[in-house]
């Protein structure tokens, strides 16, 4: 056991030993290496740089969700509208406002944040399953508004008229082709997650934790549980919001389908698949949701069954997900963590 | 001096009254055992004093203030901490990590998304401490729903430690124990009381661990106070043996 002058050493990590925290630390600086030389290694293997970049917006999205879903133990199925919310107030923005793309994406996260700072307390008021249902109840409406405000919204057809513009930095033009936007949203990702990584090892991330566990435990420590499971849901709708900005600029185009519940149906397989449990999880879940899509996509319009037998397998037999899976069988063969132990 | 007072209380759910004029003074620094048959009453007081229904007769006193209508939460803040008889702690977690939730929520940092290394450390320091009084330090990286019941309910008093409580209540703190595990519980119970000076309000089955180490003994039957003494007093009352000790054989 640590003792606390060798923990007054220890940087932020929730952990009670060095040697763990180096390795998440080594584990998360790889994991950034391969991302960033993604437009070197993907076209080898067969891959295109778009591709990459919608790995990363889905996944950002997941992982958004997946602060409320896994670590807070809230199951939406309404983050599609903050998601939305952010694609259009990006469309919008861009179309009528401002050509500078970084305030047009500022704008779309505060929109989708706010929204869901301002939503997510009527949900927090009730738990489980009527919980879930308030998420798609409100997600519902803001689908219903995009295609009903013809005029503003574009309706059906989606929002089309803006495109995202070169960003001009003194004496350097970006032409933000499929290159600059990847590099774009791989900060953005960079961002995303570094701010959940540090929530999640802070006291705030560690009562969300304590709040899926045991809520009547903490209940009866003093705190007023709803009100954090209102601030977990506000800073997952402002991921997913600044996911779905990027989304609206990945095609210069958005529609009602991003305001969906299916869109948040599929947040939700992409996190469950990966393991929701895990910090990466949602990556990995999203890495193999886009890539089936893609791949199977070109031979059937049915894509969505293989989605869906890949998902049952999963579910069957990684019920912790693929990363969550794979840790518990290393935990299997070093006894050190798991013992046999009756409850 | 006198930390916990009830004065005449009583509490009726509708036709049935489950408590009638319990009067009883907890001094500061004792170790208080309650005990009595099957629906006497033992629950319902603790969830009178640990505010989750109020009294419909009577008034609760806490360190020289009502606390007849003051909400659990906030029963918490003053000092009053209680366990249950289902254990409640993170079962994924940890055990340093159980604690650790309950240190932070005990020194108010829950909202705060970053701290800075000299508060971590002071975290760390409070958690090291709690772990070392409850003595699970070499169970610090355990997932407690992998721990067992015994050393779970001690984690649960641990969590309850945080708060640095001034009355704790434990409801049936060895329920479904083994004989050492027994053992382990009231020496901690001993200690918690003699070395941190927490004033204990505990209800026990087991009248070994009572006559062993209560400095008082409160007896509740269908809802009203038997008698109260040391347990000299309490075995030798002939009430008391023909009501509770007489049956419970």
């Amino acid at each position: 056991m640590s003792t606390p002058s060798s923990l007054s050493r220890t940087d932020a990590a929730a952990t009670t030993t060095n040697p763990k925290f180096n390795r998440r630390v080594i584990g998360n600086l790889l994991l950034g290496l391969v991302l960033i030389a993604v437009p070197f290694w993907l076209p080898l293997v067969g891959g295109y740089t778009d591709l990459a970049s919608r790995v990363l917006i889905y996944a950002l999205a997941a992982m958004g969700l997946n602060l409320l879903l896994g670590f807070t133990g809230g199951l939406s199925f309404g983050h599609a509208a903050y998601f939305g919310l952010g694609a259009y107030g990006v469309g919008l923005m861009l179309k009528y406002e401002t050509h500078n793309i970084f305030i047009a994406l500022l704008a779309g996260t505060v929109l989708g944040g706010a929204a869901a700072a301002l939503l997510g307390p009527i949900a927090a008021r009730r738990r489980g399953i009527y919980f879930s249902m308030i998420t798609i109840a409100i997600g519902q409406m803001f689908y219903f508004i995009a295609v009903r405000w013809n005029s503003f919204t574009g309706g059906y057809d989606g929002l089309t008229g803006f495109s995202r513009h070169p960003v001009h930095l003194p004496g350097l033009t970006l032409p933000m082709g499929s290159l600059d936007f990847y590099y774009m949203v791989l900060i953005c990702f960079g961002l995303g997650a570094w701010g959940l990584w540090t929530i999640l090892n802070s006291p705030l991330g560690h009562t969300f934790v304590a709040i899926r566990e045991n809520h009547k435990r903490l209940t009866f420590l003093g705190i007023r549980t709803q009100r954090y499971i209102a601030i977990s849901f506000a800073i997952s709708g402002t991921i997913a919001a600044l996911a779905g900005g990027l989304d609206a600029m990945y095609g210069n185009f958005t529609s009602p389908n991003v305001l969906e519940y299916t869109l948040s149906g599929n947040f939700l397989i992409i996190a469950v698949l990966g393991g929701m449990r895990n910090f990466w999880g949602p990556l990995v879940g999203a890495v193999i949701f886009i890539l089936v899509r893609d791949y199977v996509s070109s031979i059937t319009h049915n894509w969505m069954t293989v989605i869906g037998l890949i998902f049952v397998v999963s579910v069957l037999f990684f019920p912790l997900g693929i990363l969550g899976s794979i840790k518990d069988w290393r935990a299997l063969i070093s006894p050190r963590i798991r013992e046999q132990d009756a409850p | 001096m006198s930390l916990l007072e009830l004065q005449s209380v009583g509490r009726r759910f509708g036709a049935l009254q489950a408590l009638s004029n319990i009067s009883l003074n907890v001094d500061q620094g004792e170790l208080r055992a309650i005990i009595g048959p099957n629906g006497a009453g033992k629950t319902t007081l603790f969830n009178l004093i640990s505010g989750f229904f109020p009294p419909t007769e009577g008034a609760i006193i806490f360190d020289g203030s009502p606390i007849t209508a003051v909400n659990p939460a906030a029963l918490v803040r003053r000092g009053i901490i209680r366990t249950f008889q289902i254990t409640e702690i993170f079962l994924s977690l940890t055990v340093a990590e159980n604690l650790r939730a309950a240190v932070e929520t005990a020194m108010g940092l829950n909202l705060r998304p970053w701290v800075s290394r000299a508060t971590r450390a002071r975290i760390e320091a409070r958690v090291a401490e709690l772990m070392d009084i409850v003595q699970l330090t070499a169970k610090a990286d355990r997932i407690a729903g992998e721990l067992s019941h015994g050393d779970q309910r001690v984690v649960e008093i641990g969590i309850a430690l945080s708060r640095a409580p001034k009355l704790l209540l434990l409801d049936e703190p060895t329920a479904g124990m083994g004989d050492e595990e027994t053992h382990l519980m009231t020496a901690l119970i001993r200690r918690l009381n003699k070395d941190q000076g927490i004033t204990i309000l505990f209800v026990e089955h087991d009248m070994a661990i009572v006559f062993g180490i209560a400095d008082r003994i409160t007896v509740l039957d269908n809802g009203s106070m038997l008698a109260e003494g040391n347990a000299a007093e309490i075995a030798a009352n002939p009430r008391v043996q023909s009501a509770y000790l007489g049956n419970a054989a």
